[in-house]
């Protein structure tokens, strides 16, 4: 299952690139929100998850929920780059009659749940990973988070029933760029000590680079043998273009056309 | 009801593998024999309502049925948007079994009134709506819910519901049951206060008035053709509900009858009070808001006249 480190980053590369395309191209903003999670996303898909293009439903795939749904551009980069879908059917992304929206939908091929209200992905997630247990199914199941919808009470109402249920299936992983709607995480409603939060709570929980693809691929490949894991994946929003860094602006704004050339010729550069 | 429900429940669970029973803490002395007999199939999952509904949702887009069992206030309203996105938008094959609806809990004041549930969830999309009147019909709804494939809210009573059916009636989902054919009037109503129903025509046919009664135990999909063909035949249709008279059953009747060009005198029965500062057992609340037989026939005879 493992590819390459270098191989990755060069698919994670790729992806952005896709990512800035289809946001210019959808005339759409969150591109901070979605560059922040292609290391998480490229690892797990392209190295980690058993999933399966040519049959999305399998019965035995992992599966894989992308709870901060505003971030969804990066997965259907991912997805389009594994073959669940065209091209052309990518590039429908934020348009009118698309099924590409905003925030993902169950129907598209290879998406395992629909998302975008924040608060409810760990949540499915658990749910999928209890019904792995009972079905006595090997199969994973992976939830990305925004640390921003760790302010939602459902989310811990999650995370107090899977360490309960002892549901070692599941791994979350939070994308930690430290940047909500309104501002700084410790400025709008403070998480830390974070880890030691998801500890208390009964959760094995490691810290990590979440760009850094050998941490990502080390971590995600192991399951505790009794708890939920969760990944503590310390991140830039907007990460990979200069203009972008660490810059809430980009929570929100779409590329300019200029921008748009600046930002590829900037990757194009690392490739 | 609830013992109609678990037992049917149980019996259920013993053919078909796939049924899990999820709690949100709730149905102490209901549910044991469910967890002794299946203790791989029952979860408790705390107090935590929305994260039980999503999950739930989860387990159904894994090949589950779960069934989701809390207090109707607490399986509707609070996490409502968990059913909304989770179970109803993607179509999940989730119960959602609702105890208590209407005055059940009415003693344990208004957070656990339930008069507002019908109304909300009938906005869902995907989401058949029932609300057995007695133990036998929700023996027979259980099943329907369970052999549908899709979410379903079961409306449920509390605890010791008298029988109202003397034989096995043919109860289908989407179909209203005629109870009594009478002429001129007709009533249709839904859930447990039907008993009051049958009551009031008991008075009623003292007076010489005898009234159709129609039991709509599915309020979604509603039984349209039923509302209009029996709408034609009666000169007074009244609906009675133990729910607020807005959004429920007789909103319903009047989005009916107010598309169509049948001329009958219509009244909905139900709770229009504000929130009440005290509380009341079942049939207390049901006096109060005029839904004891005696005034829902007073009601009616008024209105004839």
């Amino acid at each position: 299952m493992k590819s390459k480190i270098s191989q990755l980053q060069s698919k994670a590369n790729i992806i952005r690139q896709e990512v800035l395309k289809i946001s210019h191209k959808g005339d759409i903003g969150h591109i901070g929100s979605a560059l922040s999670i292609v290391d998480i996303l490229t690892v797990l898909y392209f190295s980690i998850a058993k999933v399966y293009p040519q049959t999305p439903d399998h019965p035995d795939r992992d599966r894989i929920i992308l709870s901060k749904g505003h971030g969804c551009a990066a997965l259907y980069s991912i997805l389009y780059r594994q073959g669940f879908f065209s091209k052309k059917f990518l590039y429908t992304y934020h348009k009118n009659n698309t099924q590409l929206a905003a925030h993902p939908e169950i129907h598209v091929p290879g998406i395992d749940a629909s998302t975008g209200s924040l608060g409810h992905g760990l949540s499915l997630a658990a749910g999928m990973a209890l019904a792995g247990k009972i079905n006595k199914k090997n199969y994973r199941v992976f939830a990305v988070l925004s640390d921003g919808e760790c302010d939602e009470g459902s989310t811990w109402e999650a995370a107090l029933v899977t360490a309960h249920q002892k549901l070692n299936n599941l791994t979350a992983i939070i994308d930690y760029n430290k940047i909500q709607a309104f501002g700084r995480t410790n400025q709008v409603i403070n998480l830390e000590p974070f880890k030691q939060k998801w500890q208390s709570f009964g959760w094995q929980t490691i810290e990590i680079d979440g760009h850094n693809h050998k941490q990502l691929q080390t971590v995600l490949s192991k399951k505790s043998t009794n708890k939920p894991t969760m990944i503590i994946a310390h991140t830039i929003l907007g990460k990979g273009i200069s203009f972008m860094e660490d810059d809430l602006e980009w929570h929100y704004w779409n590329l300019s056309d200029k921008q748009l050339k600046q930002a590829l010729a900037e990757l194009k550069k690392n490739l | 009801m609830r013992i109609a429900f678990i037992k049917t429940l149980e019996k259920l669970a013993e053919k078909n593998k796939c049924i899990s029973l999820l709690t949100g803490d709730l149905g102490f002395t209901v549910f044991e024999n469910f967890q002794k007999k299946f203790p791989n199939r029952f979860f408790n999952l705390g107090i935590a309502e929305s994260n039980m509904m999503a999950m739930a949702a989860g387990m159904a887009l894994c090949d589950q049925i779960p069934i989701v069992y809390s207090i109707a206030t607490f399986a509707s309203l609070r996490p409502y948007e968990f059913i909304r996105n989770d179970i109803c938008y993607q179509n999940a094959n989730v119960k959602i079994i609702a105890a208590g609806g209407g005055f059940g809990y009415g003693l344990a004041g208004i957070s656990h009134t339930n008069i507002e549930d019908l109304a909300i969830m009938r906005l869902l999309p995907n989401l058949i709506i029932l609300c057995p009147a007695d133990p036998i019909e929700t023996e027979i709804l259980t099943k329907q819910a369970i052999k549908h494939k899709g979410p379903v809210y079961l409306r449920l009573g509390k605890t010791n519901e008298p029988k109202l059916h003397f034989s096995q009636p043919n109860l289908k989902i989407g179909e209203g049951f005629i109870m009594q054919q009478g002429k001129k009037i007709a009533i249709f109503t839904t859930g447990g206060i039907l008993d009051n129903v049958i009551k009031a025509s008991k008075i009623l046919k003292i007076k010489n008035i005898i009234p159709t009664i129609v039991n709509f135990h599915t309020i979604k999909p509603l039984d349209i053709n039923l509302i209009k063909k029996l709408s034609k035949q009666h000169e007074y249709i009244f609906t009675v509900e133990e729910h607020s008279i807005i959004g429920g059953l007789g909103s319903a009747v009047a989005e009916i009858l107010s598309e169509s060009d049948i001329k009958v005198e219509f009244k909905r029965l139900g709770i229009d009070k504000a929130y009440s500062k005290t509380a009341g057992n079942q049939q207390f609340l049901r006096n109060r808001h005029g839904l004891s037989p005696q005034k829902i026939a007073t009601t009616i005879k008024k209105d004839l006249t």
